[in-house]
């Protein structure tokens, strides 16, 4: 299966009940998988007029309690921020897949990272923060997908995927699960996995309460601080609880390479080759991008000599490895547009740097 | 002593932060009266837009989710495909509905959505403080047409929405009214219970477009308000039922 | 018999608009000379009862401030 109907059958067995998608290139067989799955499963499809239509449905969905996915890449995801800010204000539990793309504007359709900001940044207006996991192949993007609605619904909030299109384009044998995949990971910390939340707090249901109501308004004087503050703990809760990573040789390394997604199997196979020429070389790899693995990161980084970020994108994620670890011997390695750094280049670095 | 004109129990007993002579009022207790009579109290749904009538939530007795400025129809979309059993309506202005809105309005309506809207014209942006909106009447001075709307400055006609949408398959009713006299309310009511009944006979979209008052912005007396509705918003939107 | 009908306003939920005023056929509101709560104009019923019970009132209230009966 590829990336992307691997993520997209994930969705259906999380109890994914509503999508709405608009066509971009390179996620464009995750929606055609969904159009041709969700109705077999008597769920909701919707090819939406434009991305922006397509978030709003999704929160529409989610209002009434419903599990919502929408998918997208780069240039779809800007136009999709209006509504993930609306969700993260109005605290609706979502499911955001953004296969990244080439940019600024219209880019390319090849592989890239370089929507790191916007989505650990929140990425559209206001004070919020939503959760971001990166797969780096096809199993772990399937997991993650079903992960993700765990954590939509038990904290209420919208989560992304940033896959970047190696990910959702390359075809790898996946072992899909018959249903959430998270307890099995331990992910969803916290023990009860929010599949079974009863979201009373859900438009249309039956309910003593007369009224209940999605908002993100709050004018009167001092309401909306009040609010922020109780978003501002809901992400603390978030940053202690759910930050994931994995390693690769770390043990004795004397150099340390930090990479996420599709770019982390390229350095895999540098380590490798580094490690039979008996240079102690070990990868870090973010999975969850927010919140950062500032913990996993610095007991990594103690007693390493020098550390490499590579990315593909111009310099993005090096700024949260020099915000966790504040030392000087960062060094980055990147390529934009399309252009992805390889395993000799990285080889060569560590050899011309030892 | 019997009531015979009593408030509908979907309303809230609150006062309303609306201007004096604002028709948003009328049509909120409209809504709220058609919501009893047909008796939709748990069923019903509304999503609020962006403009006076946000806060909409706080008049009605019934689940309301917001919507970003423009995507009410989006949301509606949302809910009423997840729970096509309940009764799902938005309320929109013409900002909302006919400009920042455009592409969801028309092609919710072209999907031939089974949700209901009601569409509030007041020729005007009401909340910003009196922008011209895509119904602005030529002519008519607004914050931003200081001199008058001119389509030959190239800042349009006022824009048949409603016109536009009933021309496409998938609606199945559309009419025009105004809240300008109580003759005019008494209309507006029938229409938007006929609307709702479309929903509830799965006939498809409809959608109730009411000219509807903005004394303040208008700098107007509440009932001078009414006379420009009559005299002038409804030669240009002309009343009645535009598809049945 | 004739019937009997009493307009009731809602002082402080009215914002004195002038609506049901303008619209009365038997004139029967006015604006006293006070203000409500909010310091605002208020309709409210004539003393001589000229009610007809039409509803042109309550029809366009837009703050649903006006309600009415019938007398038995």
């Amino acid at each position: 299966m590829t990336g992307n109907e691997a993520m997209a059958e994930s969705a259906v067995r999380s109890g994914c009940q509503f999508y709405a998608g608009y066509p971009i290139t390179p996620q464009n067989e995750l929606t055609a998988y969904m159009a041709k799955r969700m109705p077999e499963e008597k769920r909701v499809f919707i090819q939406a007029e434009s991305e922006l239509a397509a978030i709003n449905m999704v929160y529409g969905a989610s209002a009434v309690g419903r599990r919502a996915m929408t998918s997208s890449s780069s240039p779809g995801i800007s136009l999709k921020q209006e509504g993930i800010s609306y969700l993260a204000g109005s605290e609706l539990p979502a499911v955001i897949i953004n296969v990244v793309r080439g940019g600024p504007g219209l880019g390319n359709i090849a592989s890239a990272q370089s929507d790191y900001f916007q989505a650990t940044r929140g990425g559209g207006h206001g004070d919020y923060y939503t959760p971001v996991l990166a797969p780096a192949g096809v199993q772990e993007a399937s997991e993650l997908v079903s992960c993700a609605f765990d954590l939509a619904d038990f904290y209420r909030t919208p989560v992304l995927i940033l896959a970047d299109a190696i990910v959702g384009q390359m075809m790898e044998p996946v072992t899909l699960k018959a249903q959430s995949a998270a307890k099995q990971r331990g992910l969803a910390k916290g023990g009860r996995t929010a599949h079974s939340a009863r979201k009373d707090w859900a438009l249309g249901k039956k309910k003593k309460k007369p009224q209940n109501i999605i908002r993100s308004l709050f004018i009167k004087e001092g309401a909306l601080e009040a609010h922020n503050q109780k978003l501002l703990t809901k992400w603390n809760k978030i940053k202690s609880q759910q930050q994931r990573h994995s390693t690769y040789k770390i043990k004795d390394a004397d150099y340390l390479i930090v990479a996420y997604g599709s770019q982390a199997r390229i350095v895999q196979a540098a380590v490798d080759s580094l490690r039979k020429e008996k240079i102690k070389v070990g990868l870090f790899r973010p999975i969850s991008l927010w919140p950062y693995p500032v913990k996993a990161l610095k007991r990594a980084a103690k007693g390493v000599k020098k550390i490499l970020v590579v990315e593909q994108s111009l310099g993005q994620m090096v700024e949260d490895v020099k915000l966790t670890l504040a030392t000087k011997n960062i060094y980055f390695m990147g390529r934009a547009g399309g252009g992805i750094p390889q395993e000799t280049e990285i080889i060569n670095w560590i050899k011309k740097n030892l | 002593m019997k009531i015979i004109y009593d408030l509908p129990k979907s309303l809230k007993k609150v006062p309303a932060h609306y201007c004096p002579g604002c028709g948003h009022g009328i049509v909120h207790r409209l809504v709220a009266q058609v919501v009893d009579e047909l008796n939709l109290g748990k069923k019903i749904i509304g999503v609020a837009p962006v403009g006076c009538a946000v806060l909409a939530y706080d008049y009605w007795n019934f689940d309301v989710s917001e919507a970003a400025h423009g995507r009410a129809l989006a949301v509606a979309t949302g809910i009423k495909r997840c729970l096509p059993d309940n009764f799902v309506f938005t309320y929109q202005g013409d900002g909302d509905l006919a400009s920042i809105g455009l592409a969801e309005t028309i092609h919710t309506a072209n999907r031939g959505e089974n949700i209901t809207c009601v569409f509030i014209n007041n020729a005007c942006y009401g909340m910003t403080g009196g922008q011209m909106a895509p119904t602005t009447l030529l002519g008519q001075k607004t914050a931003t047409t200081p001199k008058g709307r001119e389509s030959e400055k190239k800042e349009g006609w006022p824009l048949q929405i409603s016109d536009i949408i009933a021309g496409l398959k998938g609606v199945s009713f559309v009419a025009r009214s105004s809240v300008s006299n109580p003759a005019r309310v008494k209309q507006t009511y029938g229409y938007i219970k006929q609307a709702f009944g479309k929903q509830i006979d799965k006939k498809g979209f409809s959608l109730v477009e009411v000219l509807s008052p903005c004394p303040t912005i208008w700098q107007k007396t509440p009932y001078k308000a009414g006379r420009w509705v009559e005299e002038k918003m409804s030669k240009v939107f002309p009343l009645g039922i535009i598809k049945k | 018999m004739k019937k009997k009908f009493q307009v009731k306003i809602e002082k402080n939920k009215c914002k004195g608009c002038g609506l049901c005023i303008a619209y009365c056929p038997v004139k029967h509101l006015v604006f006293p000379k006070d203000l409500n709560k909010k310091g605002r104009k208020y309709a409210q019923v004539n003393k001589e009862n000229k009610c007809i019970g039409c509803g042109a009132c309550f029809l366009i209230c837009p703050d649903a401030a006006v309600k009415i009966y019938e007398e038995k």
